[in-house]
């Protein structure tokens, strides 16, 4: 049995000590807000935060993530009220959306070392996150908003 | 807290996309847990009599029809005792906001308060017309048909009104969920007319009043909301990957490397040792066409995702691959080019090419090649079935449910009169551009539910998505230009050839494909003009990506006046308009072209010059065409027709260190009638982006005819810092509504290249760009 903390819950798993954590979020645990996109660490669409920071869970396997607090997308907050989410939702990020759960979990995380990016501090924190769709502008544009946002909350 | 609870509910009938109004939608977004008898959906499989099914009903199950639905005037619209409107979504949400645009449209001529609209995915059905949502056709097929059951809705209820108040109908008007009597402060709700309104004729089609322009609440208005962007945004959205069932068996295959292989042998030893793999299976052999059918190969069921994609790789395949293992993409260039010689087929043609060629001045001609592209949809294709003595339930992310069903039923031998046996529930795709409306990932599922007699939930990885896609074809291409002695243009040929679509359905197809998208039509006044379709084999799936051959038709056309502008020493803006030359409605049949237009009459869509002109114009001016330019810069221009939409684009790029960068991308788009702009405007950034990928990286190649690429390592897409900024202005304008998911891809690229050569005085004739190193 291998248990994790997930968004404050323990959970209990019988499953391969070396199943990425993704697999174990979406076909075990059923929290299916964390995409697969690649497998190999190269989209991040399955982006969680492991500690607090973004994490490819589909690299990770989930002996690693025993005994550190990971959050995923349906963790992030109570009802879509964290800045990053809120400012998705006004600017109309997502198009298709299926890649935006991981885009805002690294933004979230983004921001909670940087509270004022600039462009250049976002386009090396998302690199890692491919949008097919191309949301990119806004991605950039909803991550200043969601750091003013957070400035004005403290 | 127990999963069960916070895992996303499973769309059933579409019941699961209800508007993120949480007022009206509570019921909408609670987590169904239904006890039901297992037996009465999956026969003779031996499983417990009762189980749990998570978060779901099943359509075939509990089909009883909604008691409080009283008033259904039109398949797309219902409403309930307390007033609140279900608006149908029969098309496939794929990003381009169309389960909002849609029924938005519905309700605002219907006068119904939005936040009192619930939206619900139809099942492939025919009764709500074609489903085919690909071909940017959503609105342009559907615009009238739905403000129509809007109206009609509308004048029910205004008649029930009349009645009530017992007076004439011009005394009644409706204004957002009510009626009022003229002259008075009286109003009755939508849901105090309900009961009088279900008993009323349906009113005269012909004399229905529609709104206009100036008369909508919310088509054409800013900030309409995305009524699935709240489940986005808290991972709560259902795609296809994500359809979870009770006692659900997961998929992966292995299949064969080669179109029409097939497997010698195999051994699965090793792969029954991995724990959680329960059971491999040999699905059919696929023979040509391919179609939207299975392609064969071994598929490995198990526990989980994980479980059967280890499982896989510890298959032993011996493969016999066929006939299309001598298909090698960089030698058979070279066929394209001999294809070229002496093209058998020409489409279009006016004057003499000839005569004009032999008599001019001067004669340029360059050849475009340009690369295969794979859809890369983020979300692979994805489809769970379940086979029940009440027939098949289908989850999946498809594009077109009505091919679906049909696939389906080819797969199981169900006879047409039995279709409303098989139900292809339609939930979320993460994204699809094309690929999600080929169902064959459908037809797997169906397959294995029916051998395992378990619910199958088959996923395709990435390597999948890539090695076994339906691709937009490698193209070559010829142009040549003639001139007379004072540099006017006589004569025009474009020669084309590629792996045609056709052979995905007919094998005997040779001639490239497709003429009408973007070669044929171009709209360039010149006396002798000559379009010439090659022949060629096709050796891989060949589909439509989006925009078609549009890709490559409008990345030649474009970058070859430019080349004309160039050698005529013009500015390239004014040189297009010129070509363009004056205003008139072109008829493409007196040069013998039978030009579909994308299946619309020429009337509502003619090919208009002066639309052309008019996004040139306003693009120029936005992006301050013609201005001094940084140390470094370019800029360029293009301008395309497709799905009856015209689009004029101009990308400003810097080359520095023989590095291309994308500083900023302008568009001009004219869809004729829109119905939520700020969609309009997301394509168009989407279209940049999605072309910036394919021009820059977009490469598929086959060795011995196994594709070579197989990941984002080795088939990149667009990361966030390429793409800064996209400026989009849309043409104000009452025509008729055309594209606008695909338009925005045609021009994109040609404007690039016609940038770089700006910034750099160096052509590049060939995509993608990082053969040359440059991105």
């Amino acid at each position: 049995m291998i248990e994790l903390n997930i968004n404050g819950q323990k959970h209990k798993l019988d499953v391969s000590p070396d199943m990425p954590l993704l697999w174990a979020l979406r076909d075990v645990i059923k929290l299916t807000g964390s995409k697969y996109g690649c497998g190999k660490g190269l989209c991040g669409a399955c982006t969680v935060h492991i500690d607090g920071q973004a994490t490819r869970s589909c690299v990770l396997t989930v002996s690693a993530a025993v005994g550190k607090q990971v959050t995923t997308i349906e963790g992030l907050s109570e009802d879509a009220d964290h800045p990053v989410q809120k400012a998705w939702l006004d600017l109309n990020v997502a198009q298709c959306g299926y890649c935006q759960t991981g885009q805002i979990m690294s933004a979230a995380s983004l921001l909670k070392k940087n509270s004022n990016p600039t462009d250049e501090d976002i386009d090396t924190a998302m690199a890692g996150n491919l949008c097919r769709c191309g949301t990119y502008p806004r991605i950039r544009s909803a991550i200043h908003q969601a750091a003013k946002l957070a400035r004005e909350v403290k | 807290m127990s999963f069960l609870n916070k895992i996303g509910v499973i769309p059933n009938d579409g019941e699961i996309f209800a508007n993120s109004n949480e007022q009206v939608n509570n019921n909408q977004d609670s987590i169904r847990i239904q006890k039901v008898t297992r037996r009465s959906f999956i026969k003779g499989v031996g499983l417990a009599s009762s189980s749990l099914v998570i978060g779901m009903q099943f359509s075939s199950v509990t089909a009883a029809p909604n008691n409080d639905t009283i008033f259904s005037p039109d398949v797309f619209i219902s409403m309930e005792k307390d007033g609140t409107v279900t608006i149908i979504s029969h098309r496939s949400e794929m990003g381009q906001g169309i389960r909002s645009s849609l029924p938005l449209l519905v309700a605002d001529e219907m006068e119904c308060d939005w936040d009192r609209v619930v939206v619900k995915q139809a099942i492939g059905d025919v009764k709500y017309g074609s489903q085919n949502t690909d071909g940017s056709r959503s609105v342009r097929r559907f615009y009238y048909r739905l403000k129509e059951a809007g109206a009609t809705a509308r004048t029910l209820l205004q008649n029930a009104a009349a009645i009530i108040w017992k007076v004439k109908l011009d005394q009644v008007s409706i204004y957002n969920h009510q009626a009022k009597l003229k002259g008075s402060s009286q109003t009755l709700d939508f849901s105090q007319l309900v009961e009088i309104a279900k008993t009323l004729p349906l009113p005269d089609k012909s004399k229905l009043k529609l709104k206009t322009q100036e008369q909508y609440r919310y088509v054409n208005k800013e900030n309409m909301a995305n009524i699935d962007g709240k489940k986005i945004v808290t991972g709560k959205a259902v795609y296809g990957y994500d359809v979870e069932l009770e006692q659900m068996k997961y998929c992966v295959i292995a299949r064969p490397p080669v179109l029409f292989g097939k497997v010698k042998s195999f051994d699965a030893t090793e792969t029954l040792k991995i724990p959680g793999v329960i059971k491999v299976i040999q699905m059919p052999s696929l023979s040509p066409p391919a179609v939207f059918k299975m392609l064969g190969g071994i598929a490995v069921i198990a526990e989980n995702t994980w479980a059967a994609i280890q499982g896989r790789e510890k298959l032993k395949i011996e493969w016999e691959h066929g006939d299309n293992s001598s298909y090698n993409t960089k030698a058979y260039e070279e066929n394209f080019k001999q294809a070229l010689e002496s093209p058998p087929h020409v489409v279009r043609n006016r004057g003499d090419w000839q005569k004009a060629k032999a008599a001019a001045d001067k004669v340029i001609t360059h050849d475009y090649y340009v690369g295969g592209i794979a859809h890369a949809t983020m979300e692979p294709p994805a489809a769970t079935a379940i086979i029940s003595e009440n027939g098949i339930d289908v989850w999946a992310c498809t594009q077109t449910p009505q091919s679906a069903q049909s696939n389906a039923m080819a797969v199981m031998k169900i006879p047409k009169e039995k279709a409303n046996t098989v139900r292809i529930n339609v939930t979320l795709l993460g994204g699809a551009f094309g690929r999600k409306s080929k169902p064959d990932y459908v037809a797997e599922a169906v397959y294995l539910a029916n051998e395992t007699k378990q619910p199958i939930k088959v996923l395709w990885t990435r390597e999948d998505e890539i090695k076994h896609g339906y691709y937009h074809s490698p193209s070559y291409q010829s142009l040549s230009a003639s001139f007379d002695k004072r540099g006017k243009v006589t004569g025009w040929y474009h020669g084309m050839v590629n792996h045609p679509i056709g052979a995905t359905f007919n094998p005997a197809a040779k001639q490239a494909g497709s003429a009408e998208l973007g070669q044929g039509d171009m709209p360039y006044d010149i006396p002798n003009i000559k379009v010439t379709n090659g022949e060629s084999d096709t050796f891989l799936r060949i589909g439509w990506v989006r925009s078609v051959t549009n890709i490559n038709n409008a990345f030649a056309v474009s970058s070859f006046v430019d080349e004309m502008a160039v050698a005529n020493k013009a500015d390239p803006k004014d040189y297009l308009l010129s070509l363009i030359g004056k205003d008139q409605h072109i008829d493409l049949a007196k040069d013998g072209f039978k030009y579909s237009n994308y299946g619309e009459n020429f009337k509502d869509f003619p090919i208009d010059t002066a639309r052309f002109k008019n996004v040139i114009n306003m693009v120029a001016k936005n992006s301050g065409w013609g201005k001094k330019l940084k140390q470094g810069q370019g800029m360029g221009i293009a301008v395309h027709r497709s799905f009856c939409t015209y689009v004029a684009t101009v990308v400003l790029v810097t080359s520095r260190r023989n590095k291309i960068s994308i500083d900023k991308v302008y568009y001009a788009v004219d869809a004729g009638k829109i119905i939520n702009p700020d969609r309009v405007r997301s394509q168009m950034e989407g279209a940049a982006i999605f072309s910036t990928a394919n021009a820059f990286y977009g490469e598929i190649t086959a060795k011995d005819g196994i594709v070579e690429q197989s990941n984002f390592h080795d088939y990149p897409l667009a990361r966030i810092g390429q793409v800064p900024e996209v400026n989009v202005e849309i043409v104000d304008s009452d025509a008729a509504p055309a594209g606008i998911g695909e338009p925005g891809v045609p021009p994109f690229a040609p404007a690039l290249c016609n940038a770089i050569f700006d910034a750099t005085g160096k052509r590049y004739r060939r995509l993608p760009l990082n053969q040359y190193g440059i991105v």
